[in-house]
């Protein structure tokens, strides 16, 4: 399962630097959106794969039994979702006000602000 | 519990709540701003002090015993920059005052400089690497709003290769921290500490590879700074005063935090690459900025040359290169704010912030006149500036372990950067101003001396430039209490030994 998900990471980092190497901003947005998701199935991967045993405390036990899922990198990335999401919400805001400017989706002709 | 710990990251984000709450009001979210600075700079002060006197600071949030909760910790170099956070956010946020236009103001403009703040200052306190991410992205987010605030096309573009690089560095920055989860099963900067000497040496050196990815990106090193020059110039002057200071120092501040304590092992290994960086990132950044001609594009440069002298100290890897790493990192946040903040009175007196359109202002203005010239030589170099002092550190530093060949470089920069400071100066205070000025677009008759002479600076403006070239001279006449205070600092970051036992041992005290 590690094996197949580290796979499935790869897959993700090479899709959203294909996407993001391309001139459309658009699949920059998903590019970007992309390298998100993988970094997080990183994470969650690095972190070690349980099945079927929740770190839940049993009543009258003190600990969770023993090969217990860790839940640490499971609220990282939850927490790294949500703080995705919402930069992802802005990036494609911000997109959408260049288009709307720049009347272009092609990188290439955001140059007004560049080093001359 | 030491609240004072967590008083820098709480004051500027209940300003910025309390700005929000005053969302239809301008006028009271200028005066909440610059209450909320004034206090953050207060209460880094308290900080600082307490730090001084008794050492390591250490908030364990919520009560849960290091490494299992997120830790806030303080030591001498995070309180020298909370203090610098302080000034410059005064400073800044009162030239906003003057020079904010009302839409920008009606958007959130300083509640979003509070959370900024907030997020700058989370990142010096965090204990915890990942804490450190979050802390980034605050501050992120918040510069992203800052720079594309205003819609126009050039700020756009700038903003959106901004918010593109970033998020790259942010993801590398992310996935690294998932890996080192991974090998250490903690995230706890004293924790790792400690474990990450179990970790293979090959390993180690490729996440501290990483981590040099993710944070250069941030701090804006060779060959990885595109994103600055193309939007660092394109919001207003105080947004980019602000984001000079303050973020790409963010970035070394990290870097500086990780290599010392976890990876002080490979430090060795690193220090060709570090160097051949510092190097470069100083001599391309120089060389961008005489080739501008246009007094934000130039300045903006110039950050990237700077930069390249904190990471000598970082490469050079003894006491004495911290010491001169923080001395330098003071020093240059609060020139490089001046020379942007003058550049915008400049550009308020002008109409232009482009050289070949500005100039007579020694005769006009001379005052500004000696406040560009004390910041800009002091940013060169020249004695008897606190530049000079900074460079003289570093470069001491390197000449006690035999690194000629950097020295020499940083030597040469110097010049190059003295070279494109007088540009500045005789284009805009030495020369006559151009008699053959068109008039502005939008109707308004071309600037003549007349002109420049009768308008008046305000106060709000004036002063903000004033308190910085007081605070920079402070840095050299009490050169010697804060070399003595740098070298403490610099101690404690390369035997971390004290950070260790503060996090780990203390429990919730």
């Amino acid at each position: 399962m590690t094996v197949l998900l580290a796979i499935v990471a790869g897959a993700l980092f090479a899709a959203a630097i294909y996407l993001m190497l391309r001139r459309s901003v658009l699949r920059l947005a998903i590019g970007l959106s992309l390298l998100a998701n993988a970094a997080n199935l990183v994470i969650f991967v690095a972190a070690g794969l349980t099945r079927g045993v929740p770190p839940l405390v049993a009543d009258g036990a003190t600990a969770p039994p023993p090969g217990a899922a860790d839940p640490l990198p499971q609220a990282m990335v939850l927490t790294a979702i949500v703080i995705g999401f919402s930069v992802l919400a802005f990036t494609l805001t911000l997109m959408h006000r260049v288009y709307q400017e720049g009347g272009s989706d092609d990188v290439d002709d955001l140059s007004e602000a560049d080093v001359q | 519990m030491s609240l004072v710990v967590l008083l820098p990251v709480l004051v500027p984000l209940t300003a910025a709540a309390l700005g929000l709450a005053a969302w239809r009001s301008p006028a009271a979210q200028r005066f909440i701003a610059i209450a909320g600075s004034a206090v953050l700079l207060a209460v880094g002060i308290v900080l600082f002090l307490v730090v001084e006197r008794d050492g390591y600071q250490v908030v364990q949030i919520g009560d849960w015993p290091a490494p299992f909760g997120i830790t806030m910790v303080a030591d001498l170099f995070s309180a020298i920059l909370i203090v610098l956070t302080g000034v410059l956010a005064v400073a800044i946020v009162v030239y906003s005052t003057a020079s904010i236009d009302a839409g920008r103001e009606r958007y959130g403009y300083y509640p979003l400089t509070m959370v900024l703040l907030a997020g700058v200052a989370g990142t010096f306190l965090t204990g915890d690497l990942f804490n450190l991410y979050v802390w980034f992205e605050v501050l992120l987010i918040a510069s992203f709003v800052l720079l594309a605030l205003g819609g126009e096309r050039a700020q756009l573009e700038g903003s959106l290769k901004y918010v593109a690089l970033n998020l790259v560095a942010s993801a590398v920055l992310l996935v690294t921290i998932g890996v080192i989860y991974g090998m250490t099963g903690t995230v706890n900067l004293a924790d790792l500490a400690l474990r990450m000497e179990l970790v293979d040496p090959a390993i180690a050196a490729g996440l501290a590879a990483m981590l040099l990815i993710a944070f250069g990106i941030k701090a804006a090193l060779v060959p990885l700074f595109f994103w600055l020059p193309a939007s660092y110039h394109t919001p207003p002057v105080a947004v980019s005063a602000l984001f000079s200071g303050l973020l790409t120092k963010v970035g070394i501040y990290a870097l500086v935090r990780v290599f010392t304590l976890l990876f002080a092992d490979q430090a060795a290994d690193f220090q060709p690459l570090l160097l051949t960086v510092a190097g470069l990132t100083m001599i391309i950044g120089v060389i961008g900025a005489v080739a501008q001609h246009e007094m934000r594009r130039l300045l903006s440069f110039h950050i990237i040359s700077q930069i390249g002298y904190l990471v000598m100290g970082l490469a050079l890897f003894t006491v004495n290169a911290m010491a001169g790493l923080i001395f330098f990192l003071v020093h240059v946040a609060l020139a490089k704010s001046t020379l942007f903040l003058v550049a915008g009175s400049v550009n308020q007196l002008t109409g232009s912030y482009e050289l070949a359109k500005t100039g007579g202002l020694w005769v006009l203005k001379p005052g500004l006149a000696v406040l560009f010239g004390i910041a800009a030589m002091s940013l060169a170099g020249i004695p008897p500036f606190s530049g000079f002092l900074a460079k003289l550190a570093l470069i001491e530093a390197g000449l006690e372990i035999d690194h000629l060949l950097i020295v020499l470089v940083a030597l040469g920069v110097s010049l190059l950067t003295l070279y494109s400071m007088l540009k500045i100066w005789n284009a805009a205070f030495w020369k006559p101003l151009p008699t053959d000025l068109e008039p502005f677009a939008d109707g308004a008759a071309a600037v003549t001396p007349e002109r420049v002479a009768s308008t008046r600076l305000a106060l709000t403006m004036v002063a903000p430039i004033v308190f910085l070239v007081v605070c920079s001279v402070a840095l050299t006449v009490a050169a010697g209490p804060a070399f003595e205070l740098v070298e403490r600092a610099a101690t404690q970051l390369m035997e971390p030994v004290g950070y260790i036992e503060a996090v780990l041992g203390g429990g919730g005290s």
